[in-house]
């Protein structure tokens, strides 16, 4: 890659800032360069992450009908998924699907909600909230 | 110790390392870091999952540059984990009124200053602590233009964030830095050994063989999953680019590498050698850009063989590359055995 082919793609992911890459001057002398986005690389984030947000609209349906924990929601919220999130809480994975089930959540321990709130970085009660936004 | 200077980095381990030893009195760029602790590879990692995707790296494991920088280099490290947060807390306080410079390792979501975007659950990003004004911790971080600043309940929470790769507050700082280094031998044994993990290693998923390996998972994608074929597509040019690389899966910062080692030396193989490096890398980045191309494309049925084509090409390349590079270092080695 030559200084001149360093992409400064607008809209990247990067929030304004840049990245270093390293490039070649006309004599072929390598020197870092600094890009501000590549459009494929944008476009690769914003897929993945537009998936996660996707995720968590459907998660945050089922909760609202009822039919599902906040938990499967915030999971995704956070940018998690059910491995990640076992993993995090210290929990089986069974476990943590069988939470997403409203009336086995409802039910949780407050040390086992503990471990959640702590996964997603709230407090005990700022998760019990969520439970208590249901309709 | 001369006050602190920030230097922005392509990637955080070899850009914290570089760091530590140009303070510590040894100027390193943070191409040469790469290169002398042989960070390039490849591996693909079905059994590592990454949000349902495969893990694909592009270099080596998390803490393999700064073990075996130091090895190399005879510098004597100190590195720390902790079970106890509190006790990571004081640890660092106390290694940074003492005015040491402390290389610690983190998870990037809980950063605060990271933009929205950039924030994943990836627990091995490395960056510097330099000092401490009232709540806040002086950060360097390597990824960023400038330096940061974080409180101290943030960094904590980076610090200790649970999870794959789990830091458990690492901190780290070298000691007994010499700016004499026989530079000639290090070059030929980290080339030698890079040499030996790209095209050395019977397994079919790390090195040349992992690409090829990589190759035929694209050419079996099944047309008619396209969602899959889109997100499976994008996350190996995620994997390439997105994660700070320097540029198609670091293969740019290896040929800076190749051609500073050759200039330090006085070698025209690795001038050369770097710029064919410079061509694969180039290939790379076409690779990624026809992954792009392929996702975007509506309607009909795509065809994976020629990307297939393309990294069975660049394997080919890599491969060739390899075996010369081997060929010049266990040459090197007899001459000066003699």
């Amino acid at each position: 890659m030559k200084l001149d082919e360093v992409p400064q793609d607008p809209d990247s992911a990067y929030g304004g800032h840049s990245k270093l890459l390293y490039a070649v001057d006309d004599q072929g002398r390598y020197q870092g360069a600094p890009s501000a986005g590549w459009e494929p690389e944008s476009y690769s984030t914003q897929l993945a992450v537009a998936e996660l947000q996707a995720q968590e609209a459907e998660a945050h349906a089922a909760w609202q009908r009822g039919e599902a924990s906040p938990l499967e929601c915030l999971m995704y919220r956070y940018r998690m998924d059910l491995p990640a999130l076992a993993q995090i809480a210290g929990l089986w994975q069974w476990r943590v699907r069988r939470h997403f089930r409203p009336e086995i959540y409802r039910r949780l321990s407050d040390s086992l909600l503990a471990r959640y709130a702590e996964a997603f970085g709230l407090t005990v009660d700022e998760l019990r909230r969520y439970q208590k936004e249901l309709p | 110790m001369s006050a602190f200077e920030h230097r922005q980095s392509a990637h955080c381990e070899s850009g914290v390392m570089a760091s530590l030893l140009s303070q510590a009195g040894l100027p390193m760029s943070e191409p040469m870091a790469f290169g002398l602790a042989s960070g390039l590879a490849f591996a693909y990692l079905p059994i590592v999952k990454l949000g349902g995707m495969p893990l694909i790296a592009y270099r080596m494991p998390p803490r393999h540059l700064i073990k075996t920088l130091s090895k190399r280099l005879g510098v004597r490290l100190t590195s720390r984990t902790f079970s106890n947060p509190e006790q990571g807390r004081q640890a660092l306080d106390e290694a940074l009124d003492s005015g040491r410079l402390v290389g610690l390792q983190s998870s990037v979501f809980w950063l605060p200053y990271f933009p929205p975007e950039m924030r994943f659950h990836f627990n091995a990003h490395n960056l510097l602590a330099y000092g401490r004004e009232g709540d806040d911790y002086l950060l360097s971080d390597p990824v960023f233009e400038a330096p940061v600043r974080c409180t101290t309940a943030d960094l904590q929470k980076a610090r200790f964030a649970k999870g794959a790769l789990a830091a458990k507050g690492l901190m780290y700082y070298l000691d007994d830095v010499s700016p004499e280094q026989d530079w000639a031998q290090l070059i030929r044994q980290s080339v030698l050994s890079t040499t030996r993990i790209l095209d050395g290693l019977p397994l079919p998923w790390i090195g040349i063989r992992g690409i090829r390996h990589l190759a035929s998972c694209v050419e079996r994608l099944d047309p008619a999953q396209a969602k899959y074929n889109r997100l499976y597509l994008t996350h190996i040019v995620r994997m390439q680019e997105e994660i700070g690389t320097g540029g198609a899966g670091f293969r740019f910062m290896y040929a800076s590498f190749l051609q500073e080692a050759g200039e330090k030396i006085g070698d025209a193989t690795l001038r050369e050698a770097s710029t064919r490096m410079t061509a694969v890398g180039d290939d790379w980045r076409q690779f990624a850009s026809a992954c792009v191309r392929a996702s975007r494309s509506k309607g009909g049925a795509p065809d994976f063989r020629p990307i297939a084509e393309m990294l069975r090409g660049i394997a080919g390349q890599e491969r060739v590359l390899m075996k010369e590079l081997g060929a010049w270092a266990k040459h090197k080695g007899r001459r000066s055995a003699v």
